[in-house]
């Protein structure tokens, strides 16, 4: 083993760097970010498409009334676990995977901070979702109470099978390897910036890691707790939610919504750093408002701890409660309203080009919006008992997942693919990837709106007839969102073996160097960078603000 | 902030892979002794083996690379924040069966009595703590009180505390003597905290009738200290490895991470403790 500083000797130019391991242990044993952010990656990549083959089977019980292919108990798993597989097993990881590779390369650091916990992370994780996938294969099928695991209703024989104490350890596990994330990239962030990068000269990209970091750090052992309760719930006689012995099932959910909400924001602030990196680039202009977004992020982080119970609005809280969690969550609408604008102002005369990161981006920042804007809607208490547990909120978060978070990682896979393998991804393919993903997932999630304020439930495989026809058109967008998603894992593939061949400059974009560290370095990236940090770094992205 | 040039980066890393596989063998043997399946102890006692050699490799493999220099002060500071930021994760850990606590006792265990849910379904229940609830659920009881065994446990914590301190002084002032006895005395009285417990545990469980069954009197009183007590462990096993590395002449006083991480620990796991006896012994 070697440091850092025995490279010295023999790195005078990058390119003759100590280079990986051969062979699968390589993978195995690497503490290099960039292998590891490509692990994550690619296993976040899996995830998505393990867990979309989960959604077209829900998609396709759902085509019509009735029951077609599956039966009730396992169209109760795969919502469970697509939700399940999805947040834990593509978005999260793919972020984690984005945080990798891009903040050692952003802030002019060698590597991640604590590299052998770096591995650990990953193979925590994916130890976790094993154990998640395994009750797929067990007698009574995978958890079928949905993904916030409830009780009563997921400490009942008939609802679990064998499958609850393995679910629960996945989710300790999936905690620890999150957790462990987490740490790396805070004390990658404090201690290993280049000397001239101030913290307020950060990208955002990694400002909202930073943020994100703090908030996966103070919930995941919130539900590592709730789930340690229910264990003993079930397995060791205790009473935490019964009411029989004095507890409360009530308060899991308590528990689990304060883990919940800053959850959801846990996939939302990443991508909201993305496209503050991705939308000035295509403008040709600093981001409109850098302190105002750092704040603004900042702001939401907090308020996602004092909102918890606007998901619990039909429990029977006190009306005091209703009213404090209505209040409080409205107020998330201002620094969220901050974000939209200043993305906007960012594109306000701007030399725009509409390559297919920015054409994600663009579509982004529109569809979230109107997650944001349902997510309003909901947070009217008195509204909310109309919404509840209905397709409204299916759609709601799915617009704030789907053509927000997600959209914004194939974005950034555009944006930063190129840079990281030295070829270019074919771009009339990545347009037309585009295009059909921004058309099919309108198809998909709108109508679920018109579903759920007709009345139609969550959760369920059979319906009445008058929801047939947007069932119907939904299923026909899922399907072809799905199918159309292929076309990106082959885009991916091709850039990774040589895309068009044509040469890749170092900036990769034009320009793109004024905004950020790594299109400074030379593409394809060596495999160790910035053993010297930079001395100068790039401050066009906070130009506004200084 | 870092200079980088000699931030040490290990190029591969083994124990991390062999540490995961160990704990999910651990977990997934536990899971399946759950779930009345026989292997599942089998696989528990394999993992644990696997994760304790994990342990044994790597810390080993720290302490060499910590004594030959491997490690500058920006690594350090890498060190102490992980430390740190751990260190709160695992308050919010706590601090979750702390609201349930507040929870239950100040809001829903009232909640069962009175209004419709009294008189409907348990006209007979009395809302008070500690409660088995309206079910009394596993039977009578007697609630643990707080001036026996915990409260000399609590002195016991808090002399380690100070102990660990004076080992620190030690330390720092090359005085290796003060330092070895300082740690052998703190992980003595860890190790003493602990065995006090089992003693109160096993007098409740055989003498009061209570036992993590009774209701969510028994429930939250050993939730809290039954982790508690797990932490304690835990720090007073870091601790042992800490006075082994010292008596084996590791430590400067400019370079000891290893020390400081397992007295934050230490005083993490008092504090903690300070919560439970006002909290759970002592209200």
């Amino acid at each position: 083993m070697s440091a850092v500083v025995d490279e010295h000797d023999h790195h005078a130019d990058d390119h003759h760097d100590h280079g990986p391991a051969k062979g699968l242990l390589r993978w195995i044993t690497t503490t290099n970010h960039k292998d590891i952010g490509t692990l994550y990656l690619l296993f976040a990549l899996a995830m998505f498409f393990v867990g979309g083959a989960m959604a077209m089977v829900i998609r396709a019980e759902l085509f019509e009334p009735g029951l077609q292919f599956v039966d009730p108990a396992f169209f109760n798993s795969m919502t469970t676990m697509h939700a399940l597989v999805m947040v834990f097993g593509a978005v999260m990881p793919a972020f984690v995977g984005l945080a990798n590779w891009q903040i050692p390369l952003m802030i002019g650091a060698a590597d991640m901070a604590l590299p052998r916990m770096n591995n650990m992370s990953f193979w925590m994780l994916v130890a976790g979702v094993l154990l998640l996938a395994s009750t797929l294969f067990m007698e009574g099928g995978a958890p079928n109470g949905g993904w916030t695991l409830y009780p009563p209703l997921v400490l009942q024989p008939i609802t679990v099978g064998k499958a609850l104490p393995f679910a629960i350890f996945s989710v300790h596990l999936l905690g620890i390897s999150s957790i462990m994330g987490a740490i790396n990239i805070i004390a990658t962030i404090f201690n290993m910036r280049a000397p001239s990068m101030k913290l307020m000269d950060m990208p955002l990209f990694v400002w909202t890691w930073l943020i994100t970091a703090f908030l996966l750090i103070a919930v995941m052992p919130v539900f590592a707790g709730a789930v340690t309760m229910l264990l003993t719930d079930k397995f060791f006689h205790t009473s935490f939610f019964n009411a029989a012995g004095g507890g409360d099932p009530v308060l899991y959910e308590h528990i689990f919504w304060f883990f919940g909400h800053p959850e959801v924001y846990i996939m939302i602030l990443p991508t909201f750093g993305v496209a503050s990196t991705i939308i000035p680039v295509f403008a040709r202009k600093p981001l409109f408002g850098y302190a105002s977004m750092v704040w603004a992020t900042g702001s939401i982080a907090f308020l996602s701890f004092i909102v918890w119970a606007h998901h619990m609005f039909t429990v029977g809280l006190p009306l005091a409660g209703e009213l404090y969690f209505m209040y409080a969550t409205m107020v998330i609408a201002v620094p969220t309203g901050v974000k939209v604008f200043n993305w906007t102002a960012t594109m306000w005369k701007g030399a725009m080009t509409f390559e297919t990161p920015m054409l994600f981006s663009i579509a982004f920042v529109v569809l979230f919006t109107m997650g944001g804007f349902t997510g309003l809607m909901m947070s009217i208490a008195p509204s909310d008992f109309q919404y509840h547990d209905t397709y409204f909120i299916v759609a709601h978060f799915h617009y704030t997942l789907v053509p927000a978070s997600v959209f914004i990682l194939m974005a950034a896979g555009y944006f930063w693919l190129p840079k990281w393998t030295g070829h270019m991804y074919n771009e009339k393919i990545g347009q037309l990837h585009f295009w059909i993903s921004v058309v099919s997932v309108n198809v998909l999630f709108f109508p679920q709106h018109f579903l759920g304020l007709a009345g139609m439930p969550r959760r369920i495989p059979d319906y009445a007839v008058q929801f047939a026809d947007w069932n119907m058109i939904s299923s026909v967008g899922g399907f072809i969102f799905g199918i159309s998603q292929l076309l990106f894992l082959y885009i991916v593939i091709d850039t990774i073996r040589g895309g068009t061949g044509e040469k890749v400059s170092d900036e990769v974009w034009e320009d793109a160097a004024k905004h950020s560290l790594e299109w400074t370095l030379p593409t394809p990236l060596p495999y160790h960078t910035w053993t010297t940090p930079p001395s100068v770094v790039p401050t066009e992205h906070v130009l506004d603000s200084h | 902030m870092s200079t980088n040039t000699a931030y040490y980066i290990p190029h591969k890393a083994t124990w991390p892979v062999i540490g995961t596989a160990g704990l999910v063998t651990l977990l997934a043997g536990f899971a399946n002794y759950l779930n009345g399946s026989s292997i599942g102890p089998a696989l528990m006692v394999v993992g644990l083996i696997i994760f304790i050699i994990m342990l044994v490799g790597w810390f080993t493999l720290q302490a060499i690379e910590s004594e030959t220099g491997m490690y500058n002060h920006e690594v350090g500071i890498s060190y102490r924040h992980g430390m740190m930021w751990f260190i709160f994760s695992e308050i919010v850990f706590f601090a979750v069966f702390f609201g349930t606590l507040w929870y239950t006792r100040n809001l829903s265990v009232h909640w069962l009595g009175e209004g419709a849910t009294k008189e409907l379904l348990w006209p007979s229940f009395e809302a008070a703590w500690p409660t088995n609830g309206p079910g009394k659920v596993g039977g009578d009881f007697e609630p643990m009180g707080a001036w026996g065994l915990p409260f000399l446990n609590t002195l016991i914590l808090l002399t380690s505390g100070v102990t660990c301190t004076w080992a620190h002084h030690g330390l720092l002032a090359k005085k290796r003597d003060q330092l070895i006895k300082g740690l052998i005395a703190t992980v003595a009285l860890g190790f003493l905290f602990v065995a006090f417990q089992a003693f109160e545990y096993h007098e409740a469980y055989t003498e009061m009738g209570l036992t993590l069954g009774s209701g969510v009197y028994g429930s939250t009183f050993f939730m809290l200290t039954g982790f508690h007590g797990f932490h304690v462990c835990v720090g007073a096993i870091i601790l042992s490895v800490v006075l082994f590395r010292s008596a084996k002449g590791h430590f400067k006083p400019e370079n000891h991470f290893a020390f400081e991480a397992a007295a934050w620990y230490w005083h993490f796991v008092d504090v903690v403790w300070l919560g439970l006896f006002i909290f759970v012994y002592l209200l």
